[in-house]
């Protein structure tokens, strides 16, 4: 069988938000770059398990990115898995990452393709259901959890209030997050053999954007809390039905 | 031309995040002269007609048993569809589970721009910008949408639903519809309470609390207040409350008007996930704790001492004895 893990490199998630260029850019000025959490946590290290189980499993890993992402892929290889591609472009929007992974799987043909749900970045949530539409699969978004028995898998998803249980055959491509797996650290074994590991580097395919970021800003600052003795709670009862009106 | 909103059902009972997103096509539809449809699929219990009172002019009613479930390929198909009868220049989405799974799917079909969890309207003057929270919520991105046909999926409790007065024609649509490649084999549903997702109010709990054994008075005050119950991390990775109840920033990002944190310290990770919302009370028995700085209101004291106490005057100020 043979996966496919997206990865993406996204700031470390207490890295500072602030932007440059008359607020068009992110600052990256200090910025500690980590994977994805939900891609290495959960895609990936589910993926691992399956290769556990199944020892003729392949996982490949593809990132679209500069050659700045390769620390990451290369954490990414350290814990499991047997080869990376990075196709060199900086990203553009949700779509044109999407087409030039769709465009690294076409040929390869795929079992199972696992994205995180999103990234904690542009939290777009997007890769895994355009991926699915660009190869014409099926798509389970938001997974909890996913077992495989030949080529049926069967998953559970989170709706809301709860969780729902589907089963579907192979091939598809799957977006994943907390439950599917447990964070594992990279051991030393890892991290040798990941140094040898191929790392592909390919050119992306002529993909126009559908969208483009204008500018950001930082969210407007808090004025202050209002803080209300301890032995008084009634007021703090009083100040959230009067004043701020929310109960 | 059209607006063309997704109104997106559980059972056969259209979801609160639907009205909002219809409230925010119908505004949208105004703003660019066009008119607002919308298109619902498979079985419903509602009176579409009535949802004419969100804005809307016209639904198409798509109603085929492959429908009744969400397989987001065959969900994608029949609703690119109704955005041709529709001829829909926009089309708008909630951007709750299954608007995150078929969003992106037609976005890709139709080579239409996607700007998911938008958290207003877009301003039109000078191209197509919308607002999304980015970087899990600690900054916003304006977003330039570039293609003829646009797509917006709504973050949940981000617009105001607003109703009024209307009839909407309700148009059944026959379509091609695929066979589901998904099947559901069950469905477990947290019944009688407020899921979490679409929560007005939200009462959380974290380490401070010492054990699940006290998470009494945390449900007290939520059913009192009628919100939803949440919690910090290190509490679910505890199995203290069930996964789906963890918020932050790898959990489930919330906005509701009224987040209570009790015994939440406000990582960095934690207020990611909840950073939008509101109203933020904290009570932390730490004056240090780092959730002070980004809540509203706040105690800092014990929250065994705190909590039963506002219980109390909450029953009180509701008359319940």
């Amino acid at each position: 069988m043979k996966i496919l893990v997206c990865i993406s490199k996204t700031p470390d998630t207490t890295a500072k938000i602030a932007f440059t260029d008359n607020n068009t850019k992110f600052d990256t000025n200090g910025v500690q770059w980590i994977i994805n959490p939900y891609d290495e946590w959960y895609a990936l290290v589910r993926a691992i398990e399956l290769k556990e189980k199944d020892a003729a499993t392949v996982i490949h890993l593809c990132t679209v990115g500069a050659a700045d992402a390769e620390p990451i892929i290369r954490k990414a290889l350290a814990l499991g898995g047997d080869e990376a591609i990075r196709v060199n472009a900086e990203s553009q929007d949700s779509f044109y990452i999407a087409s030039q992974i769709a465009e690294v799987a076409k040929p390869v043909g795929y079992d199972l393709i696992f994205t995180g749900k999103e990234t904690i970045d542009y939290n777009g949530s997007s890769i895994g259901g355009m991926v699915a539409e660009l190869l014409n699969l099926p798509y389970v978004s938001l997974a909890t959890k996913f077992d495989l028995a030949g080529t049926k898998a069967t998953i559970t998803r989170e709706i809301e209030g709860g969780e729902e249980i589907c089963e579907v055959d192979l091939p598809l491509v799957v977006s994943c997050q907390k439950g599917m797996a447990e964070q594992r650290i990279p051991n030393m074994r890892g991290i040798m053999a990941a140094r040898t590991k191929p790392l592909k580097v390919i050119e992306p395919a002529a993909i126009d954007a559908l969208t483009s970021i204008t500018g950001f800003e930082l969210p407007p600052p808090k004025a202050g809390v209002k803080l209300v003795p301890a032995d008084n709670p009634e007021e703090l009862v009083r100040l959230l039905h009067e004043e701020a009106k929310v109960i | 031309m059209s607006v063309l909103i997704f109104i997106d059902q559980a059972e056969g009972h259209v979801k609160k995040t639907s009205y909002e997103a219809l409230s925010y096509g119908s505004k949208l539809a105004e703003q660019t002269g066009t008119s607002a449809e919308a298109v619902i699929l498979g079985k419903t219990n509602e009176d579409l007609a009535a949802l004419g009172k969100y804005g809307v002019k016209k639904i198409y009613h798509i109603n085929s048993e492959a429908l009744n479930n969400l397989d987001a390929q065959v969900y994608t198909n029949a609703i690119a569809q109704a955005a041709e009868a529709s001829k829909a220049t926009i089309i708008v989405f909630s951007n709750n589970v299954d608007g995150k799974a078929v969003a992106p799917r037609l976005s890709a079909k139709l080579k239409a721009g996607l700007v998911s969890g938008a958290v207003a309207l877009p301003d039109t003057n000078n191209g197509f910008i919308i607002k999304k929270a980015v970087f899990s919520g600690k900054a916003f991105a304006k977003i330039t949408v570039n293609t003829p046909v646009k797509i917006i999926s709504v973050q949940p409790n981000s617009y105001q639903v607003s109703a009024g007065e209307g009839t909407a024609e309700v148009v059944p649509l026959s379509v091609t519809v695929d066979a589901p490649k998904i099947k559901i084999t069950a469905v477990n549903k947290v019944s009688g309470k407020v899921p979490l997702s679409e929560a007005d109010r939200v009462v959380s709990g974290g380490r401070g609390l010492k054990g699940p054994e006290n998470w009494g008075m945390i449900e007290e005050m939520a059913e009192l207040i009628g919100a939803a119950t949440a919690c910090s991390r290190p509490v679910a990775d505890s199995h203290w409350r069930p996964h789906h109840e963890h918020v932050g920033q790898t959990g489930l990002a919330i906005a509701p008007n009224l987040y209570i944190a009790i015994g939440i310290s406000g990582s960095i990770q934690h207020l990611a996930g909840v950073n939008r919302s509101k109203t933020i009370v904290v009570i932390n028995k730490d004056p240090e704790a780092p959730f002070f700085k980004a809540a509203d209101y706040g105690i800092v004291g014990d929250a065994f001492d705190v909590v039963p106490k506002m219980n109390a005057a909450i029953k009180k100020m509701k008359g319940i004895q």
